[in-house]
């Protein structure tokens, strides 16, 4: 059956804006989130993390804190280790060559960065269990330091882990044709050395974890944050041992999670290894200091990038180098190594490639564990790739769209692969860069530029074109690499007595509007109004199994699954109706929720009817025919690593030479994310991707001292965007729908925070290019960074 | 160590409460253990955020860094009772077809600033509104939405 289109039937919700059923209890405050939910004889955790970034610990005294009031629980690293399996070894087979030191939950013998979980205290409110926390004594022997990704691999490094021989956690290349050759006979080489700085997700609503571990039915339940119930229960299940069956993940509302949530960490499982020895519930709850030093950490790269391109600004060759500063330890189940495989992947995306080389090395630092946080390795590559097509359009006196325009895979020269030898397809560069080209007004705005500067006034334009890998398959990453997250994901949709459908989701919605999609694609294949359908997600007790919210897949995986699973449903609806009804389904037809004649539109029989009889007046139906009325589908990509989206950011910013602050004007993006479901929270998706990706360009920065101690662990001192910092944007769209399903959506959580960084770093140094051969290369772009570039400081 | 407790009697979304709370105690922990009031936020506990928002004697304070004993006698308002007043039902409905909010974590008091700030009765241009709304952060929505609801609702009340 081939796609219903959007708007040549009735009950077709796709393509329309609809509000969320979330949204209107979030305004009333009545939003349930974990930590609103507190059973009876709750107990709290706390933590005692390590103060240094690499010690041993000689000693470990618990005696007062075990004596004072209220505590529970006192259990240290090495005691929790006796209670797990074994450990995670965060390496994936897909990463050849990959090393990982085997980690505990908590330190054992020796604590690997600053903020590392040592002993937790249980007690009967977390300020008791805070309190008993100061009492605990641990005598630690600090160890040296390897902080610099830069040196950590030169001969006189410190060692972190012996065992691993060096701080090397992975190293890859790719090449596709000649590069020196390319080099040598290109009219202009350009190289460029860049640095990111470390970013944090900073969730509003920090980790949090409910634990009830039931020893009379041997059942685990765990309340949490989570975008990936089912990749948790299998975490939690095998880590402590409890069969998989056993274990029931439920997220309630979200509170934020970027990536950040589909992570388990060692504090959570020491939670949940609580309620077990004690038998009651207990919560976690990170307080923001201590999620500055436990939630994982995120980009932190260095990239060395060389272009060469003929005079008249054709890119000819490309090669470029990442080295990544992971943490202490790879974490798992997902790795370390993604940020830098991402970047070797994205890096000159849009462009056609022919001569290609990238190699990314990725080293152990005595840090926050890094993993994947939105648009993993994205900003990092397009920022460096977008620079340097902005320079080869000023070394050959192109404009910055012409470059482009003369550089970009042609939006009918499909499928062709990029550099690592991923295949793109239904692709729109050019549809894409000609619309934002329109929308910004951009010859006027170069007017405006012009006039300002004779002025004193520096303002800068900056595009930003980029692919998006969106939507893993299977045979990518996670199920080839090993571990056990699933890339396919599966919808049930069944009919209820009372003609309502349910809709369980194997995805989960943090607020992205998930739900309201999932029922707007039911109720479109169903032909039903979208009151009568209700999603169901983030309850592994509740919902088939799936792979949660993650790499934007959840429209495009899930999407596909409820899809299928929403025809499937209706299709047997008119098999039953035609039975009842002695005629035959092809006849019929569903529409407002009432089977029609499909010749007529006759109305012959209400879903609340079919639900009545095909749940309890079962007579009525031939003596044989047994309905199902539930249908389960999944869906997976197939043959390739990822669905790819593509778009281009615009940015008008004012830099004040004199004291370097960028003040950031307007923002434009044109991107392509398939067949869009819900025009507004597609938007929203959008703008809300930049902002997180321009707090990374301009202010956040996870700052560590020589010591690896994080100096600047608060909300005051690591700063995300505040209202009155960003601009408005524009968001507008090219709809290409994916030929890899029948819906066509590609996904759109994290085409603005991919792109924001390179577009306003661009657009920066369009600003400061009259006054200065200097350029920014360096995020987050700080006042002392601009200054740097202008030869000022 | 021992705790130290003292009675308190707080007028909470128009009822008077009276409970014995250890003494550290700090609104939002009193709001939320203690009275089951969930709508207000806990996002950094150091003042930055602003999810924690609560209205106390008629002005928004942050309710992380005010202590519950602080407030004996006072007149506290969250969420959930402005909600009830019904003060705010536009601004609310205009959140929800806006979408301006996606999480609904910084929602409770984003809301509180916003009627603070529709109660000066002030036309504002859209800079202002960034302006006035920047202590309360949010991390999903890039703001743009909630400076569409709040500009909207005001305009909309000043026409009135």
């Amino acid at each position: 059956m081939s796609f219903i289109h959007p708007y040549d039937r009735p009950n077709s919700y796709v393509g329309r804006t609809l509000s969320r059923t979330r949204a209107k209890r979030a305004v009333a405050g009545r939003g349930r989130y974990t930590d609103d939910i507190t059973p009876p004889r709750t107990l709290h955790a706390a933590f005692v993390r390590s103060p240094y970034a690499h010690a041993k610990i000689l000693s470990i005294d618990t005696a007062s804190a075990k004596a004072a009031p209220g505590v529970r629980l006192v259990m240290t690293g090495a005691e929790l280790k006796d209670m797990c399996s074994g450990p995670w070894v965060g390496t994936l087979t897909v990463f050849e060559g990959m090393k990982a030191e085997p980690q505990y939950p908590m330190a054992v013998d020796r604590a690997c960065w600053h903020g590392e979980a040592v002993v937790m205290v249980v007690a009967d409110s977390r300020a008791l269990a805070e309190d008993a926390a100061e009492l605990v004594e641990v005598q630690y022997e600090e160890l040296p330091v390897v902080i610099n990704k830069d040196t950590a691999l030169d001969p006189s490094s410190p060692v972190i882990h012996p065992n691993l021989g060096d701080n090397k956690a992975w190293e890859k290349s790719a090449v596709m044709g000649d590069v020196d050759k390319a080099m040598a006979e290109a009219d202009h080489v350009l190289e460029q050395t860049f640095y990111f700085g470390r970013h944090t997700a900073v969730s509003l609503e920090p980790r949090v974890l409910l634990a009830e571990y039931d020893p009379g039915t041997e059942r685990l339940v765990i309340h949490t944050s989570s975008q990936c119930p089912h990749m948790i229960e299998t975490v939690f299940a095998r880590t402590l041992g409890i069969p998989e069956h056993n274990v029931r993940i439920v997220a309630p509302d979200v509170g934020g999670s970027f990536g950040l949530k589909i992570h388990t960490f060692g504090d959570e499982v020491a939670t949940t290894a609580a309620s077990m020895k004690l038998g009651r519930p207990v919560k976690f709850v990170a307080d923001r200091l201590e999620s500055f030093v436990s939630d994982i950490h995120a980009r932190e790269n260095r990239v060395r990038a060389k272009i060469g391109f003929t005079k008249e600004g054709k890119l000819t060759a490309v090669d470029f180098d990442v080295l990544g500063g992971a943490g202490a330890y790879s974490q798992y189940p997902r790795t370390s190594v993604f940020e830098a495989n991402q970047i070797m992947n994205i890096t000159f995306g849009p462009y056609k490639h022919e001569h290609f080389r990238s190699k990314a090395t990725v080293v152990y630092l005595n840090a926050v564990p890094t993993s994947q946080y939105r648009a993993v390795g994205h900003p990092i590559g397009i920022s460096v790739g977008e620079f340097m097509m902005d320079w080869a359009a000023e070394v050959t006196g192109l404009d910055p769209f012409e470059i482009r325009r003369m550089n970009v895979m042609e939006d009918d020269g499909y499928p062709r692969n990029i550099g690592t030898g991923i295949p793109m397809k239904d692709l729109s560069h050019q549809a894409c860069l000609e619309k934002l080209h329109k929308i910004m007004d951009y010859p006027a705005l170069r007017a405006e530029q012009a006039e300002l500067r004779k002025k004193g006034i520096y303002r800068g334009i900056g595009i930003a074109g980029f692919i998006k890998g969106t939507a893993p398959g299977p045979e990518g990453y996670y199920g080839a690499g090993g571990a056990r997250i699933a890339a396919q994901d599966a919808t049930t949709v069944k009919l209820e007595p009372s003609g309502g459908v349910i809709v369980c989701l194997g995805v989960t919605d943090q607020g992205q509007g998930v739900d309201t999609v999932m029922e707007q694609i039911a109720a479109t294949a169903i032909g039903c109004k979208i009151e009568q359908v209700r999603a169901i997600s983030g309850d592994t007790d509740a919902v088939p199994y799936g792979g949660g919210t993650y790499a934007s897949r959840a429209t495009a995986i899930g999407g596909e699954a409820t899809y299928q699973a929403a025809l499937d449903l209706k299709r047997e609806i008119l098999d039953m109706a035609g039975k009842l009804l002695q005629t035959t389904a092809d006849k019929l037809d569903i529409v407002n929720g009432v089977v029609v004649d499909a010749a007529t539109g006759a109305e012959r029989i209400p879903l609340s009817e079919i639900g009545r009889i095909g749940h309890f007046q079962l007579g009525e139906l031939p003596r044989g025919y047994q309905p199902v009325l539930s249908h389960t589908r999944r869906f997976r990509l197939e043959g390739l690593p990822y669905i790819f989206t593509n778009g281009i950011h615009g940015a008008y910013v004012e830099v004040d030479v004199d004291t370097g602050w960028i003040k950031h004007l307007k923002h434009w993006v044109v991107e392509d994310c398939g067949r869009i479901i819900n025009p507004q929270l597609a938007d929203e998706q959008v703008r809300g991707g930049c902002v997180q990706g321009l707090g990374g360009a301009f202010y956040e920065h996870c700052i560590y001292d020589e010591n690896g101690q994080l100096q600047n662990g608060t909300m005051a001192d690591y700063i995300t965007p505040m209202m009155s910092e960003m601009p408005d944007i524009v968001v507008d769209h090219v709809q290409t729908p994916t030929s890899e399903s029948e819906l066509g959506a590609k996904g759109a959580g994290e085409s603005g925070t991919g792109a924001a960084p390179g577009v306003v770093m661009n657009a920066v140094n369009d600003a400061i290019r009259p006054l200065t051969k200097g350029r920014v290369t360096e995020q987050p772009m700080t006042p002392e960074v601009v200054l740097k570039a202008l030869g000022k400081v | 160590m021992t705790e130290e407790y003292q009675t308190v009697t707080i007028r909470v979304n128009g009822e008077d409460v009276t409970k014995s709370i250890p003494v550290r105690t700090h609104l939002v922990d009193f709001l939320r253990n203690e009275l089951g009031y969930t709508g207000s936020h806990l996002g950094c506990e150091h003042g930055i955020c602003g999810a924690c928002s609560v209205r106390v004697d008629g002005v928004v304070v942050r309710g992380c860094l005010t202590l519950a004993v602080q407030c004996e006698g006072a007149d506290v308002l969250t969420i959930e009772g402005l909600s009830d007043s019904g003060e705010i039902a536009d601004l609310q409905d205009k959140f929800v077809e806006r979408n301006a909010m996606q999480c609904g974590f910084c929602t409770p008091g984003m809301l509180m600033t916003a009627a603070e700030l529709l109660s000066h009765k002030q036309a504002m241009s859209r800079d202002e509104i960034r302006e006035f709304m920047s202590g309360n952060f949010c991390r999903c929505t890039g703001y743009h939405a909630i400076v569409d609801a709040i500009e909207s609702i005001n305009n909309s009340r000043l026409k009135g």
